[in-house]
């Protein structure tokens, strides 16, 4: 049991239909669940196909770029001495979206549509995919 | 016309500590709705609340003394089951399953549990963990990602929110049942609260925090000549599809529309045998102002991205074409779960409104993904 605040990596690592995700997150990879029959990607991750009803799945790697679809900022999340985020909601190239943080902003905003592209970073004990604007500048 | 009416309301005072249990606050609005419906708790047999309602069906029997129940359901989602508890009760009576329903919703939502403070973990049983470890937890961060998107879709403002929210603390100030009795907003009282989730809720654009009941009694068309003042149900509808979240909607093609309202307005306008054009009042749940507009555009009210310009035209105030949340809405009267809607709703077609809309024929009350229209019998 986590404290509340606290990182829910073991959690996350505990479900069944997620681990896989912060598994390949630990390593700084960013994939995306696939249908191993049909081939659609989906994300949030679910146990079934809802195209095809298949139960297999495997991952495809993502180039962990794409496009800011939404966004906002998070004042205090979680506890009230945490620091402020940027919420995004990303458009990944591969199609599917992702919810992150966008890192490093390298102005006040609006973000919508910024081109981003993804950085591992360790957040409270868990290696988490967050977004940077994509410069085209290597980190 | 689904042969189901409307036969009773009943609620408590809406404020931000009761002093009471939840159950006393169900107990009190419940009898209340059994009162004015004309009916006594013998006459219950069903009963219907939120998934989210804290108080058991059996012992508010006890409490009211009903005898016997042979119909219970409860409906998921929070606030997107507001108008389904009504569906709900319309398919028991309907269906022979029950001959009267009572639908209740009491909470201690400001003196108890507040669903407006930072979530220490994940809620509920969607996977949040996708959310709440990047910032979401609260409800007014949830919606805001999805807001934010009809503002950059059709260049909405967050003063075009307070525009909604300077009507409904108009109407809140004409009824004394509202928090903010008397206490009307300007536009530059808007812009000057503090920003709740920049850049696109501040202070005044989210709903209260409130104690209260409300509760209504669902009965058979035929039993209209028993009721004193029957409503009928002329419609109900719920509506959910695929890729959608309760608290995480951001997987729709288009996040600048709200699917489940549209998918549910079509359902109840077929079922109603009407069109927008015909509904005289509409009493739509606002957790969060932008709401209001992406509801006004999935109903047809209005096209895709006109509501700014359609609420600025002063559409939804006093004589204007479509007037909206003439209770002050969940903003500006208070936040008892979208049920006190359905009750304004009640009101309107009753003609017993404190802001009373001339000859009302047809009111629609929206609650997210679910609805109703109710009318004369």
């Amino acid at each position: 049991m986590t404290r509340p605040g606290e990182p829910m990596s073991d959690a996350r690592r505990a479900a069944p239909d997620d681990a896989f995700f912060w598994d390949a997150a630990a390593d700084d990879r960013l994939v995306i669940q696939r249908c191993a029959d049909c081939g659609r990607l989906r994300h949030p991750p679910a146990p079934m196909c809802g195209h095809c009803g298949s139960l297999s799945w495997d991952t495809a790697p993502s180039a962990g770029r794409g496009r800011i679809t939404s966004w906002m900022y998070s004042l205090h999340p979680n506890r009230p001495d945490d620091e402020p985020r940027i919420v995004i909601l990303v458009q990944l190239d591969e199609g599917v979206r992702l919810v992150s943080n966008l890192v490093d902003p390298p102005d006040d905003g609006p973000y919508d549509e910024r081109p981003v592209v993804v950085e591992f970073r360790d957040d409270r004990g868990t290696r988490t995919p967050f977004f940077r604007v994509d410069d085209g500048v290597p980190s | 016309m689904t042969g189901a009416i409307v036969a009773g309301i009943g609620a408590t005072e809406f404020s931000k500590d009761s002093g009471r249990s939840t159950m006393q606050l169900a107990a009190e609005a419940s009898r209340a709705a059994i009162v004015d419906a004309g009916l006594t708790p013998a006459d219950i047999d069903g009963v219907v609340t939120f998934t989210v309602d804290g108080n058991d069906e059996l012992q508010l029997m006890r409490n009211l003394g009903v005898e016997q129940i042979t119909w219970w359901s409860r409906t998921p989602g929070g606030g997107v089951g507001a108008c389904a508890t009504v569906q709900h009760a319309v398919a028991a009576v309907t269906s022979g399953q029950a001959d009267a329903v009572l639908v209740y919703r009491a909470f201690n939502e400001r003196s108890q549990y507040r669903f407006g403070q930072p979530h220490t973990r994940p809620m509920g049983a969607v996977p949040l963990d996708w959310y709440h470890t990047f910032g979401i937890d609260t409800p007014a961060k949830m919606y805001a990602l999805w807001f934010r998107r009809y503002m950059h879709a059709y260049g909405a403002t967050n003063e075009d929110f307070g525009r909604y929210t300077v009507s409904a603390r108009r109407y809140a100030a004409t009824n004394p049942k509202a928090w903010f009795h008397d206490r009307p907003i300007t536009l530059e009282d808007h812009q000057a609260s503090r920003w709740i989730v920049e850049p696109v809720l501040r202070l005044y654009d989210c709903c209260q925090e409130s104690d209260g009941a409300v509760a209504l009694v669902v009965t058979r068309a035929e039993r209209s000549g028993d009721v004193d003042q029957p409503v009928a149900i002329l419609a109900a509808a719920d509506a959910h599809q695929r890729d959608a979240s309760i608290t995480a909607n951001y997987y729709h093609d288009d996040l600048a529309t709200y699917p489940e309202a549209a998918a549910c307005a079509r359902l109840l306008f077929a079922r109603a045998g009407l069109s927008p054009a015909d509904v005289d009042v509409a009493e739509i749940y606002e957790n969060f102002s932008p709401l209001v507009f992406l509801v006004l555009e999935a109903y047809g009210f209005c096209g895709p991205g006109e509501a700014p310009a359609f609420i600025a035209d002063g559409n939804l105030d006093p004589g204007g074409a479509l007037p909206t949340n003439t209770h002050g809405g969940l903003l500006g009267e208070a936040y008892i779960h979208g049920i006190n809607s359905i009750q304004e709703g009640v009101r309107q077609v009753r003609g017993a409104a404190v802001n009373q809309v001339p000859t009302v024929e047809r009111v629609l009350v929206s609650s997210l993904n679910s609805g109703l229209v109710l009318g004369r019998v």
